[in-house]
Parts: structure tokens; C-alpha cells; sequence
């Protein structure tokens, strides 16, 4: 397996596992304007999953994008974890999705400039959906934030919630460091001040307390989750497990 | 005199538009049909979403999700249509969560396997497209452009079923039964979506003179079969009615009896999935009501602030 090749699995992971999870809300938002709005985040997600696992099939030769998103494991998925938790209530899913897309606003807006010109495409086109993500998420943030005394615990409890999934996001590793150093990859320790700055503004206008850093998870990059994927992938991965030599 | 100047215009084929004078009854009809219409796909989107997170390759999913969705956008064009004959959304969802307001009985079946997402779109949504090709020309403005925009992505939806049925006909052994058992499931529901036998179908009088309805039931009827034997035949599969069979005389085919007591006890809330259709709505509703107040509380602080 190259580095790239795990790099560019990486991302299409985290897109396909939060596609999923907001595939999840339709026919459950609180409007149905919101209900649309979900659903369209999640098709944005797909393709922008698609779109990586079709560079990376590409770069392994042998399987195909769907080969990747429905053959493989828990233990060969590397998703970020803080997308494969729990929708729970719209305040919790808002939560998860604004301290994702913060993320992925910064790391898109660096891969872009990627020396590897189809990881820079894929993200150029995946940053004009991420601003657009962030704007639905922050904006949402703070009408709960700054809403009802109900919808501040709710957001809030959504924040403290999720937080710990939050370190993971700008670690490096040896694949990172290799990528990083050949001039393709994204420097993620490098991005943490910026994340700061724009979740602690968002904040602020949304009168909501950062939560503090205590414990962080990790694992994701190496192939550990928490126990939610693996109910993910079950119920996604259902009918090309169960019926291996069809094709639909 | 009012009444005599509204026919006319109706009979000339000019639209009614929502300021226009119209006769209460026709006001009437048109909320209740265009209401059913709005609720049929919203809960429309229960038993398709039900296998979004199962869709077997990344392309099926964003599809079926895009389908869905285009639903949920089909919702909201009839629902702002009905609000302008003066009644609000919100008063529309009281009336369906209260069961005063109907939707169309085929969702009140279950999707049990991968082909029932072929079934759907092939023949629930083959025969609303009948019906809203037909609705096209009907006498209501902001219906009939609605129409005009939904018929688009309908058939879009529909290309959409059939191809998921001609590839899982074509497919393994498994994948063929399971396209033949839903076609069995889903045909005598879908051709009685059409609604009741002309002889008996109580208000199609007054529609039809007013021009709410272009065709009448079974003449929607008639079309939806006729077209889609064809298309049954070019995959492999068979239409489960034994008395399917082409009549030169009438240049029809001929079909076999509809169970319409299966038809009123589904439509009276007896169907496999009325009360889990309803119960997820309702749950939505209500598990949002936080959310819409606060964006309510946060609008009317902004208001505020700009004064």
C-alpha cells in the first residue's frame, strides 16, 4: 500500500462516514426546508467520497471505488472518529458537523494547493461545498447558541459531547509526515491555530462556553473507532456482504 | 353570475389563479387534493429513505438520496401552492397528524428488499406521473405549474426504478426473485393508486367539470397499464394478474379484478405501515419543535437589533 494511496483513503473515508450519518436525517429534520438542507450536505459528502475513492482505486490498480467503500472493515477504515458518532438530537449532529467542517474548510483550503494535481482538484471542488457546509453549520451554531435557554443547553451539550473526537483531527503520523514532506500533503498540526480562532469567534457570537480539553481520542488513522462504525458499516455494507457475486 | 364567469373562464381554458373569485367548494377540492398531494410526498420519502443507508454502491446512494430529496422539494412546491388558497403549512400538518388529511395508500406499504427501490420508482412513481402529466393541464395555476416542474424530476425518478429492476432481472439468481417478488408485491397497490373504479368515485363529477381533474380514474388507469406491460415484458418479468391480456378490439389491455377491500381498509389506516408512517412523521415534528423555536427566538432578537 503507498502512502498516497492510504492518505487518499483516508479522506474519502471521513466524507463517506459523515455522508452516511447525514444520509441518516432524511425524513427526520425539524423543517423540511432543514430536511433538504441535510440531505443535500450528505450528497455533497458522497461525492466527495466518490471522488477519492476513485483516486485511490486508481492508484491501487485492483479494486474499484466501490470495492473500497463496501469491502473492507472496521479495522481498514480511516476515518476520522469524530464523524462516525451518533446524529443524536440537531443540536448534537450541528455540533459534530461545525467542528468537522472548521477542519475541513482549513485542510481543503491547504490541499488545494497540493503538488498532486487530482488531490488538489478533488479538494479545490470539495472546498467550494465545505464553505458552504460551514456557513449552514455555523450559522446554525449560533441561532441554537443564541436561541432559547433550551436550545443553548442542547448546542452546548452537543459541544461537550463531541470535543474529545476534536484532537484527533490535527495529528500527524508517518504517512502524514512523508505526504507533508513530498510537497502533496497537508501540515494538520499546522492548522490548530486557525481552527482555534474560528471556532472560538463562532462561539462567542453564539454565547457558547468552549469546552475544555481533557481527554482526546485517537485511532482513527490507525484503523480504531469507537464502537459506532462497526454498526455503520454492517448496515451499509449489508447487501454487497450478503450477496457477493451480484452486482446491482 | 360569479359562478357563471368562473365556468366560463374554466371552460376556455384560462387558468384560475389565487385571487381570482372561485366557488368555495372548488376551493375546497383543490386543498384537500393538493394537500393529499403534498403529504403523499413527504411521507412518500419514509419507505424509499428506508434503504438509503443500505444502497449498494456509492452511486446507487447518492441517487436514491437525490431521489428522496427530490421529494421532500416536491412537498414543499404543493405545500406553498395549497398556502395560496389561504391556509398555512402548518395548519396542513395539524390536519394530516390529526388523520383529517390523507395521503396516497402505496406508502403504507412496506420496502422490504433492494428491488422494492426498482418497484417504487418503476411503478409508484410510473403511475403518479400518469396522473401528473394529466394534472399538467389542470384549471388551478399554482398547481398546474407546480406540475409542470415535479413531471421533470418524476421522470427522472422513474428511469431511475426501472433501471435498478432491468439490472437486478438481469442479475444472479437471487437478485431476479427478488425483482419478481416485488413486482408481485407492488402492482395491483400501484394500479390502485388511480384511486376507486369511476362508478364509484364520489367527487370526480364536480372535478371534472371544473377541470381540477383532466381524465378520470380509470382512463389514468388504462394508460398506466398499457404503457407499462411493455416494459415489464423487455426485462423478463411477469405482471402477477392472469387475465392480463391485449384486447385488439379496444386497442387496451384487458386486467384483472382489483381487491378494493384492500384497497379501504389500507386507505381507512389498516395497511402494514399506516400507523409507522404517521408515528415517524409526528416523531420529527415534535423531536424539531426546540430547533424551530429557537431559530424563531433568534429571528425576533435579530429584528431587535437592527430597529
Amino acid at each position: 500500500m503507498s502512502d498516497l494511496f492510504t492518505y487518499t483513503l483516508r479522506i474519502a473515508d471521513s466524507s463517506l462516514i459523515l455522508g452516511q450519518r447525514m444520509s441518516m436525517w432524511c425524513s427526520k429534520g425539524p423543517t423540511l426546508e432543514e430536511d433538504i438542507a441535510l440531505s443535500n450536505i450528505g450528497l455533497d459528502m458522497f461525492g466527495q467520497a466518490n471522488g477519492f475513492y476513485e483516486y485511490a482505486a486508481q492508484l491501487d490498480g485492483t479494486k474499484s471505488a466501490d470495492d473500497l467503500a463496501f469491502n473492507r472493515n472496521e479495522r481498514e477504515f480511516f476515518n476520522h472518529q469524530l464523524v462516525e458518532q451518533e446524529n443524536g438530537h440537531f443540536g448534537i449532529t450541528i455540533a459534530r458537523n461545525f467542528l468537522h467542517d472548521v477542519f475541513n474548510f482549513l485542510f481543503y483550503t491547504q490541499l488545494s494547493n497540493s503538488k498532486d494535481e487530482t488531490l488538489a482538484a478533488l479538494a479545490a471542488k470539495s472546498l467550494k461545498e465545505v464553505k458552504y457546509h460551514l456557513r449552514h453549520s455555523s450559522n446554525w451554531l449560533i441561532r441554537l447558541g443564541d436561541g432559547t435557554e433550551k436550545s443553548n443547553t442542547k448546542i452546548q451539550e452537543g459541544l461537550n459531547t463531541m470535543w474529545q473526537f476534536t484532537g484527533e483531527l490535527f495529528e500527524m503520523d508517518e504517512i502524514d509526515k512523508q505526504i507533508l514532506s513530498a510537497g502533496i500533503g497537508v501540515d494538520n498540526t499546522a492548522l490548530k491555530n486557525d481552527w482555534d480562532t474560528l471556532v472560538n469567534n463562532t462561539l462567542q457570537k453564539a454565547k457558547l462556553n468552549r469546552p475544555e480539553d481533557t481527554y482526546m481520542a485517537t485511532g482513527g488513522k490507525k484503523g480504531l473507532h469507537t464502537e459506532r462504525l462497526g454498526f455503520i458499516l454492517a448496515e451499509m455494507q449489508y447487501l454487497q456482504r450478503a450477496y457477493p457475486d451480484a452486482k446491482w | 353570475m360569479k359562478e357563471e364567469l368562473f365556468q366560463q373562464k374554466i371552460d376556455k381554458e384560462q387558468k384560475i389563479e389565487p385571487k381570482d373569485w372561485m366557488p368555495q367548494d372548488y376551493r375546497k377540492h383543490l386543498i384537500r387534493q393538493i394537500s393529499q398531494h403534498a403529504h403523499s410526498e413527504i411521507i412518500g420519502m419514509q419507505p424509499e429513505g428506508n434503504w438509503i443507508t443500505r444502497a449498494p454502491s456509492l452511486r446507487a446512494k447518492m441517487i436514491l438520496l437525490a431521489k428522496v430529496q427530490d421529494e421532500a422539494g416536491h412537498g414543499l412546491y404543493l405545500y406553498s401552492a395549497c398556502e395560496t388558497l389561504g391556509i398555512s403549512r402548518q395548519e396542513l400538518v395539524q390536519q394530516l397528524h390529526d388523520g383529517k388529511a390523507k395521503y396516497s395508500s402505496i406508502f403504507n406499504y412496506p420496502t422490504l428488499s433492494w428491488a422494492d427501490m426498482g418497484a417504487v420508482g418503476w411503478l409508484v412513481d410510473g403511475a403518479a406521473i400518469v396522473n401528473q402529466v394529466s394534472l399538467q393541464r389542470t384549471s388551478y395555476g399554482p398547481y398546474a405549474r407546480g406540475m409542470v416542474k415535479i413531471c421533470k424530476e418524476e421522470s427522472f425518478h422513474q428511469r431511475q426504478g426501472y433501471e435498478i429492476m432491468a439490472e437486478m432481472a438481469k442479475g444472479t439468481k437471487e437478485q431476479k426473485e427478488m425483482a419478481q417478488d416485488a413486482l408481485n408485491r407492488f402492482w395491483w397497490p400501484s394500479i390502485m393508486m388511480f384511486g376507486p373504479q369511476d362508478s364509484n368515485s364520489p367527487r370526480t363529477g364536480n372535478a371534472m367539470k371544473w377541470k381540477i381533474k383532466r381524465q378520470t380514474n380509470d382512463e389514468l388507469r388504462q394508460s398506466f397499464i398499457d404503457k407499462t406491460v411493455g416494459q415489464a415484458e423487455i426485462i423478463g418479468l411477469t405482471i402477477p394478474d392472469s387475465e392480463l391480456k391485449w384486447n385488439e378490439k379496444t386497442g387496451h389491455y384487458d386486467f384483472g379484478e382489483m381487491d378494493w377491500d384492500e384497497f379501504w381498509n389500507v386507505v381507512n389506516g389498516n395497511g402494514p405501515c399506516n400507523h409507522q408512517r404517521l408515528v415517524h412523521h409526528q416523531k420529527a415534528h415534535t423531536e424539531g419543535e426546540w430547533v424551530r423555536e429557537a431559530a424563531k427566538a433568534y429571528a425576533k432578537k435579530q429584528e431587535l437589533v437592527t430597529q
